[in-house]
């Protein structure tokens, strides 16, 4: 059974280092947010993408910016 | 056994480098191939190796780290990545098979190639590079210490000459990476090829380099990638450009369990005692009658390595009976380095080279200062 569906926001990677990279920066930084695999609605370079619920992503975004790592696409998502 | 051939490879490593091959192996996945947590885990462990490595060299940031399996790998997709028909090569006398033969292969790929001598010591300077220069001349490939005499070049002051004129810089760090402290910025160094199994004391079969951003390396190898599968080309994306197939994610592993070893003992700690060890070997057998020492003493500031030759005895001869008679293990023979042992006379005789850790001891030097002086009796 697949889950329910929620809306979210994924950022994706031209490299797994910069997904790595992501994960690792937003843990330190206590953004939420989980690599998933790239969903198919999306084409992206790496495989990883990052995935933050909405509202989180609303209440972060900033902070997600000053991370400074190079997302290719910004996509919002019913996930 | 008294292991003197640490040049060749650090036997002894440090037990939480052993513990985190172990605990790899019990747990890893394939590093970007997925987002399951045996995956991920692969991922995050050979990011946070890549994380060290880059502040290991001062490299600008982690994307510029790629790892191969030596610095064989990396010296050959150094060579073949960045040169091409018509350019124009700086090396020397003092470089080993792993630079020379992909260099001989490219200028049958009508590359030119200039070889620079060595002095009477062994030693290349930075001029000699300077007035080699040609209008096409691409890069400077030089070794930062030779692992035939232990010299060390001064690659900071190559590499300054190479910046200033548009002419890129590669580093052969197989022999001080680890124990020399080395700064890809500070030394003007666009290409760092290393090896994870010596003086970095990591397993054998990792290794890597640091590419400069903006240096274009075309990939020695294409393959799987975890990213971009629709497309034909290899991704041209830094590390993956240069990282095809999977990851030796459990050795490098252990790299990294190395590298923080290396930075909580500090460089200079190391590299203080293995000189110590060196100088103490190289005092104790340079006047012992029938010896003779090569390379360059004049500094103590060098590779932990003393070569030398018992009169006119085979340098195997010589080898053997120090390992079955006294349980010393040393490098014989010739040392891939055949330039160098032309320049030093030695390509019939061979060399016995004595390269120490800090692992060694005063003792076990003693021990081998003794054995060379009964063998030259």
């Amino acid at each position: 059974m697949i889950r329910e569906r929620k809306p979210c926001v994924v950022l994706t990677f031209s490299t797994t280092t910069a997904a790595m990279s992501m994960e690792k920066r937003c843990g330190e930084h206590k953004i939420p947010g989980r690599l998933i695999p790239v969903p198919r609605e999306i084409t992206a370079g790496c495989g990883l993408a990052w995935k933050m619920p909405e509202e989180d992503y609303e209440k972060y975004k900033d902070e997600v910016e000053s991370l400074n790592i190079t997302v290719e696409q910004k996509v919002w998502l019913k996930l | 056994m008294i292991y003197f051939d640490n040049a060749a490879t650090t036997m002894h490593k440090p037990e939480t480098v052993i513990h985190a091959v172990a605990q790899a192996l019990n747990s890893l996945g394939n590093a970007g191939r997925g987002a399951h947590e045996a995956s991920l885990d692969a991922s995050r462990n050979i990011y946070g190796v890549r994380e060290r490595i880059a502040d290991f060299f001062h490299g600008e940031d982690p994307s510029r780290i790629a790892f191969t399996s030596n610095s064989t790998e990396s010296l050959n997709t150094a060579v073949k990545g960045i040169l091409k028909p018509g350019d124009h090569v700086v090396t020397t006398v003092l470089e080993h098979n792993s630079v020379l033969r992909p260099l001989y292969e490219m200028e049958e790929k009508r590359v030119e190639v200039t070889i620079l001598p060595c002095d009477e010591y062994g030693m290349v300077y930075p001029e000699d590079f300077t007035r080699a220069i040609r209008p096409n001349t691409k890069a400077f490939i030089c070794t930062h210490g030779s692992n035939l005499t232990g010299n060390v070049l001064d690659v900071q002051s190559i590499g300054a000459a190479a910046r200033e004129r548009g002419i890129l810089s590669v580093v052969d760090a197989s022999q001080t990476a680890g124990v020399f402290d080395i700064d890809v910025q500070k030394m003007n160094i666009d290409i760092l090829c290393f090896t994870g199994h010596k003086g970095l004391l990591g397993p054998q079969g990792t290794g890597g380099m640091y590419v400069r951003a903006g240096v274009n390396v075309r990939p020695l190898k294409s393959g799987g990638s975890g990213i971009k599968t629709f497309e034909k080309k290899h991704p041209s994306q830094m590390p993956t450009a240069l990282e095809a197939g999977t990851l030796n994610g459990h050795g490098l592993a252990g790299l990294g369990a190395a590298v923080d070893y290396l930075n909580r003992q500090g460089l200079s700690f190391i590299r203080a005692k293995e000189q110590a060890l060196m100088k103490k070997f190289y005092l104790g057998v340079r006047d012992i009658p029938g010896v003779k020492v090569y390379g360059d003493f004049r500094t103590m500031d060098r590779c932990a390595i003393v070569t030398l030759n018992i009169r006119d005895y085979d340098s195997g001869e010589v080898g053997d009976a120090l390992y079955m008679d006294y349980g010393i293990a040393t490098r014989t023979g010739a040392h891939c380095a055949p330039l160098m042992h032309q320049a030093l006379g030695t390509t019939e005789q061979g060399a016995v080279r004595f390269s120490f850790s800090h692992f060694n001891t005063e003792e076990e030097i003693q021990r081998g200062i003794e054995a060379v002086r009964e063998l030259a009796e």
